[in-house]
């Protein structure tokens, strides 16, 4: 082996060390310390003890595999129908489908409180000329209903790569065979994406399991990651429990991903020839195009709902036990480009960055995995991925207290006051998504390109730089937008590091107005900004995914993907 | 070398270093105040100062109390904020708890009275100054309460009745220190176990117990719940941006300052000073009238100029009205015990507690139609049941039994002893709440 591999992994084994496992190792050491600072695993075992803990798990867990249920529901007829279907609009309804993943925290539990609450637009109409109301926003089934929603993209994106990389002939060869409709869908087609599908199906999951802002928004606490913060977070109390539960979580989620990918293994999902092009796309009757059309348009006002009702309040004057606001006004937005523009950029700095960050980190790490015989080289895709099971909050703690009175060297500066912190958790909470699409895009190049490349005298950089990293571009640029998206809207670790409100991104912002009676429109509009900017980029990318695609035909995928193994 | 992906990484760090130091390269006189208030508020006191000091700039940074008393602990001495201010007392006496708080009883307002109701407005330590007063009330929208044809309701005790079930909100003493004040105050003024059996009983009839005290009144703004235990500026703020929301302050009710205390370790202590004596002063003070901020002065009326609205609340008279006389040292000594009480019997048990309040009144209603003492009897027994604090008067006071709550935590065997007693609480209230449930139930088969 090369040198050049050995550092190439010491760097990305750095980077993971330093960012990740010692901040977060630094927090988890309190679940295990006695008040005399010896080791005990008393606290485990108060854990257990609880009725209150052990309920808590069984709702999490309840809570999570319904949502990948329900998720799975929403996103395969989407998949399904826009990727082998002739269908008019499939990329709007693709970029469409991501936007619930790029809702700001609280300003989508708001939203949806206002559209599907107990005082919400449809239970008001329903009370008043049905006589009736849905509690579609309590319990447990309510915060179902909202991850549902919320994380169903991750189940679309990767499906829609799957779909897209079977190969053409196998259809054609059911079809020949006589096999038409749900029969070809759930015999042939179903069971070659589903590598995809298991992808995306067990980061919701995880997400879902760990997901905090919406219980606690909805008001349930009996589930894991919400006692976890409420213990962490007391006020003046230090309740080594919180800490606990979040290594049980970690533990688990990370447990979860394991047996997803041990599902998966030994058999051969791969087909010859790649890529949904190599065939025409099929029609739909006319019957089965309105049936198409319809479904698909009803899920998609149901998912976009939240954003319509985003909107509606950043327009809203006051917008209180009614269908819809008294008045509009612009006002809102006017507040938010007078106190806030630099908050835009602040995003647009720290994701780009972030998202630049990962991108490079995953192309390293996917190379060394499949292209190199380092030893341990798969605990550099582990321990990456790692990090979708740990809190923002533990993270940024972790971080505050690795890094405490750490001078950048030269200055005065605090390395915790400046925004590279942010930028760090950002780049190190969103690398999982980044690495998949990368991984994913490399097992598509075929290594006897590599080999035709050295064999006429190319170095391996050159190689690297001059063939895959090309043949990758879409996957690349697809990790990219995941990052960039998803770390846009990210607030639990957010609100910790930052440490001026100048250095401050959107999503903080968005939480500060989101505090008071008077914010609230303003916190709307700047979500809206937020979702319209993300949304833009994500569209942008898809036209430039696109036409790569068309290039690499045969070689690269095409498309958005996530932890898509296809 | 030609690989530019391993390369790009060090010199982006490079870049990125280079920029923070631009970005964040601190004026000489800024002042950092970490504040859990909202933005209206600071950006009026962050631009009056600036005005009046043209050479100092406050940079404000706002974090919930619980992350602000987090993000001060975990900076070193010489790279802290310099100013710290929020609502909850508590959050104070934990900071000045670990040394975090330097005196600045020279920094106080003069002609700022030393007590309001029985309440010392200033720390008598001299470690944090009162910057605004605060009382507790409720809350309630009035376009919910006539769809619902709900009757306004004027004490705590109003809460408890039937009519409201389900309509009610408040949030949980451990989240948030007003809230907490709230409990503390009802069961100072009613006593430990006819207090509780009220709160029981009002968040029995709660729709939520949400995790941020500005989800009440932000449910209560917008129609989700009808009425919410809150602080008085949150609903005065609402009611004065043009919310269909009302306010009152009950009998039972405290009036406590919020405060403003100089952290020791920040970097501009002189020029931090001059702001935190500029909240207090005359001027600062006339900001809290904003309709937009509506919070209480610390100056009574007389002292502010005329520049008070008709109408507008006066702390003072509040807490002269009021029947409860705050006592911080009782709140603070069994401080824990509230919290986690609270949460194991209310918080985490709110379904229990809903559908056991709902069927006792549903029974209760049976009742007042057509009599029958049997069933009245079994009624009698749920309400014991499900509305009786799990620890008793006796044993609140006992101060071996508070001495559990405030031992180290980190401890594993303290840790044991607490979560047990925390478990036991949960399964005692779970039981309990079911088999007042089965009881009421039982009543209303009889009563019909």
């Amino acid at each position: 082996m090369r040198p050049g591999v050995w550092l190439a992994g010491a760097a990305v084994l750095a980077f993971l060390l330093l960012f990740l496992v010692l901040p977060v190792g630094r927090v988890f050491i309190t679940a295990f310390l006695d008040a005399d600072g010896g080791f005990t695993l008393g606290h485990i075992g108060t854990f257990f003890d609880q009725g209150l803990m052990r309920e808590s798990f069984f709702n999490s867990l309840y809570v999570a595999v319904m949502s990948a249920l329900w998720a799975a529901l929403i996103a395969v007829p989407l998949a399904y129908f826009t990727v082998r279907f002739d269908f008019r609009g499939a990329l709007l309804i693709q970029t469409l489908g991501v936007l619930p993943l790029i809702m700001p925290p609280f300003v989508g539990a708001v939203a949806l409180q206002l559209i599907f609450g107990r005082s919400g637009s449809i239970n008001l109409l329903l009370g008043e000329h049905l006589g009736f109301t849905l509690p579609i926003m309590e319990g447990l089934n309510g915060v179902v209903f909202v991850a549902a929603i919320h994380y169903f993209p991750f189940i679309l994106m990767n499906l829609t790569v799957a779909l897209r990389n079977i190969d053409g002939a196998m259809e054609e060869a059911a079809l020949n065979l006589g096999c038409k409709g749900w029969r070809l869908f759930w015999r042939v087609i179903f069971p070659l994406a589903a590598p995809g599908f298991v992808a995306g199906a067990s980061l919701v999951f995880v997400k879902v399991f760990d997901d905090l802002g919406t219980p606690l928004v909805m008001g349930q606490t009996n589930l894991l990651a919400p006692q976890a913060y409420l213990r962490i977070t007391q006020v003046g109390l230090e309740d080594p429990l919180g800490y606990v539960i979040s290594v049980i979580m970690i533990v688990f989620s990370i447990a979860a991903m394991a047996l997803s990918a041990r599902a998966l293994k030994g058999r051969d999902y791969a087909t010859l020839q790649k890529g949904g092009a190599s065939i025409q796309r099929r029609r739909l009757t006319p019957a089965a195009a309105v049936a198409a059309y319809a479904w698909i348009g009803l899920v998609l006002l149901l998912v976009l709902s939240p954003h319509v009702g985003v909107l509606l309040l950043s327009f809203a004057q006051v917008w209180s036990y009614s269908p819809l606001p008294d008045a509009l006004t612009l006002a809102h937005y006017a507040t938010v480009f007078q106190d806030s523009t630099g908050m835009i950029q602040n995003t647009l700095l720290y994701c780009g960055l972030a998202a630049g960050l990962d991108v490079v980190l995953g192309v390293t790490i996917a190379y060394l995995m499949l292209r190199t015989t380092l030893p341990a080289r798969q605990w550099l895709d582990w321990i990456a991925t790692a990090s979708l099971a740990v809190p923002g909050i533990v993270l940024a703690i972790g971080y505050l207290r690795l890094y405490k009175g750490m001078v950048i060297p030269g200055t005065e500066l605090l390395f915790t006051g400046t925004w590279v912190m942010i930028m760090l958790a950002y780049a190190v909470r969103r690398l999982p998504y980044a690495l998949r699409s990368c991984v994913a895009a490399l097992q598509q190049v075929h290594v006897s390109l590599e080999e035709a490349a050295e064999s006429v005298g190319a170095t391996q950089l050159r190689t690297i730089r001059r063939v895959v990293v090309p043949l990758m571009a879409g996957g690349i640029l697809a990790g990219f937008v995941t990052s960039f998206i998803t770390a846009a809207v990210e607030l639990s670790a957010t609100i910790l590091l930052t440490s001026a409100e100048s250095q401050a991104p959107m999503s903080y912002g968005i939480y500060l107005y989101m505090q008071s009676v008077a914010g609230r429109g303003p916190g709307a509009a700047l979500g809206v900004l937020a979702i319209v900017v993300v949304a833009v980029g994500t569209y942008i990318s898809h036209r430039v995914v696109e036409r790569t695609g068309q290039r690499f035909a045969a070689q690269a995928p095409v498309g958005v993907t996530v932890g898509g193994k296809a | 070398m030609q690989y530019r992906p391993f390369f790009r990484a060090p010199s982006l760090a490079l870049m990125m270093v280079a920029t923070a130091w631009l970005a964040s390269a601190s004026h000489a006189g800024t002042v950092t105040v970490v504040t859990s208030f909202p933005k209206e508020l600071t950006q009026a006191y962050k631009s009056a100062f600036e005005k009046a000091n043209p050479t100092i700039k406050v940079e404000i940074l706002n974090k919930n109390t619980v992350q602000g008393i987090a993000y001060v602990r975990e900076l070193p001495v010489g790279q802290r904020p310099d100013v710290f201010w929020a609502s909850a007392p508590d959050a104070f006496e934990v900071l000045a708890g670990q040394n975090l708080l330097d005196n600045v009883a020279d920094l106080a307002n003069r002609a700022v009275p030393a007590k309001v109701g029985n309440y010392p407005i200033n720390n008598p330590k001299g470690l944090y100054l009162g910057q605004a007063l605060a009382g507790y009330g409720l809350m309630w929208n009035t376009r919910y309460m006539a769809a619902n044809k709900l009757p306004v309701p004027a004490q705590w005790a109003d809460l408890t009745k039937r009519e409201y079930f389900g309509h009610v909100a408040m949030s949980s003493p451990s989240r948030s220190g007003t809230t907490h004040l709230t409990v503390e105050t009802v069961l100072q003024g009613e006593g430990w176990d006819k207090g509780w059996s009220q709160m029981l009983q009002i968040a029995g009839n709660c729709a939520a117990i949400t995790e941020r005290s500005f989800g009440v009144p932000d449910g209560v703004n917008n129609g989700q719940f009808g009425i919410g235990l809150v602080i008085d500026f949150f609903g005065l703020a609402g009611k004065y941006s043009g919310f269909p929301v009302e306010f009152a302050y009950p009998n039972v009710t405290a009036v406590v300052p919020a405060n403003i205390g100089l952290v020791v370790g920040g970097k501009n202590a002189a020029e931090a000073k001059k702001f935190i004596a500029y909240t207090v002063s005359a001027e600062g003070q006339e900001l809290l009238l904003d309709p937009k901020i509506s919070r209480l002065p610390i100056l009574p009326p007389e002292a502010m100029k005329g520049k008070v609205p008709a109408g507008y609340p006066n702390a003072f008279e509040i807490a002269k009205r009021a029947k409860v006389s705050f006592d911080s040292d009782l709140s603070e000594s069994r401080y824990n015990v509230v919290s986690a009480m609270f949460d194991q019997t209310i918080t985490f048990r709110l379904k229990e507690l809903q559908a056991a309040t709902q069927a006792i009144h549903a029974a209760e209603a049976a009742l007042a139609k057509k009599p029958n003492a049997g069933a009245a009897g079994l009624v009698k027994q749920a309400r014991d049941l499900a509305f009786s604090p799990v620890v008793g008067a006796g044993m609140a006071g006992n101060k071996d039994f508070l001495a559990v709550f405030t031992a180290n935590k980190k401890d594993a065997a303290v840790n044991k002893q607490v979560t047990g007693l925390e478990d036991s609480w949960n399964r005692h209230a779970q039981a309990n709440y079911q088999r007042a449930r089965q009881l009421a139930e039982q009543a209303l088969a009889a009563a019909r």
